[in-house]
């Protein structure tokens, strides 16, 4: 039981980034692939967190006493998540434009029907 | 096929996250750079919030170059819709319908939106004391004006004002960058005294610094809702 417990978020967020590659890879309707790149940067994202994870310590902020710096996670992982969520929304936006824009030009929303964009 | 395909390649990668991810264990003390981070960080910049030390004093370049991503994307997904803009101004006066929200969402937001915009200040304004910060704040705040948004579809954010204080507050990050040139011969430097930590008015130009990232966030935000909402008008 306990080895599940260990890997449980390891499988969780490369769970996540598999099924974001699958929708991208398989899916036809371009909202749907924006949805799975979506996937794939909420993964990675836990990902990151779950690596800088110690079993037992707290938060790297030492607001409170009784926090030493013997029992914090790390904290480079948790700076790196925290600018990287941002990012991914603002990033989502752009592709969801660019697929209002695409959806304007050709009136529909699927990939295979697209013309020229085979080269 | 497409299918088949692909999951033979999912299953490639799966592979090789297995054998990547098993050599690395989880819950396990493996930090190794971020010791020096962890141990001097409240001495050399002041704030207990270590998470924030890095992104803004240790690593506060990398932060102006994805507050530069957050502009580019924003600017970007301006420049992709603009000519739809003035198209839509012409259709708009065909349908004067006008749609209103209900009565409780436009009583509850008139009331929650203050608390909403006092609650992003209060966590960017702390971010070098509680989990929190510019980025977290600023995206609190869009999300009050995303609530003002859905429940008056009519209004409009002026955009000269909220790209005024948006630029405004990625000058003043570079500015107190170059000031840290200046005065210290490092871009980017804490030059201001540190003060006494796990008090307001400490770190130096970590919370000034927060605060100009926590309006630009917004602003940058609220401004992509706003062109999203202006398109499907």
């Amino acid at each position: 039981m306990s080895g599940i417990y260990n890997w449980m978020y390891y499988i969780a967020s490369g769970g996540l980034i598999l099924i974001g590659l699958y929708i991208v890879l398989v899916k036809t309707n371009l909202i749907k692939i924006v949805i799975g790149l979506n996937f794939i940067d909420t993964g990675i994202n836990i990902l990151l967190i779950c690596i800088g994870y110690v079993r037992g310590r707290t938060a790297p902020i030492f607001s409170r006493p009784g926090i030493s710096p013997a029992n914090v996670v790390d904290p480079v992982p948790q700076a790196l998540v925290l600018t990287a969520i941002v990012i991914g929304v603002a990033v989502l936006a752009l592709a969801l434009s660019i697929v209002i824009k695409v959806y304007q030009h050709n009136k529909t929303l699927n990939v295979t029907k697209i013309k020229g964009l085979k080269w | 096929m497409r299918r088949i395909v692909s999951i033979i390649i999912l299953i490639i990668i799966a592979v090789g996250f297995i054998f990547a991810f098993s050599k690395i264990p989880f819950g396990k003390d493996k930090i190794n750079v971020a010791n020096y981070y962890i141990k001097k960080g409240i001495k050399q910049t002041g704030a207990v919030n270590i998470v924030t030390s890095v992104v803004l004093n240790y690593r506060g370049f990398d932060t102006l170059g994805e507050v530069t991503v957050l502009f580019i994307a924003a600017v970007g997904l301006g420049a992709v819709l603009f000519v739809e803009r003035k198209i839509q101004k012409n259709m708009d006066d065909k349908e004067d319908k006008t749609k209103r929200a209900s009565l409780i969402l436009r009583t509850g937001s008139r009331l929650l939106f203050p608390l909403i915009l006092l609650f992003g200040a209060y966590i960017f304004v702390h971010g070098h004391l509680t989990p929190g910060g510019g980025f977290q704040g600023g995206a609190i705040i869009a999300s009050g004006f995303l609530l003002m948004y859905l429940a008056f579809p009519k209004q409009r954010i002026n955009k000269k004002t909220s790209g005024l204080a948006e630029s405004l507050s990625g000058l003043i990050f570079v500015g107190i960058g170059l000031l840290g040139l200046v005065f210290s011969g490092y871009f980017l430097t804490n030059f201001l005294p540190k003060g006494i930590p796990n008090t307001l008015f400490s770190a130096g130009i970590i919370p000034i610094i927060y605060i100009a990232i926590g309006f630009k966030v917004g602003f940058e935000l609220t401004g992509i809702i706003d062109d999203l909402l202006e398109r499907s008008r």
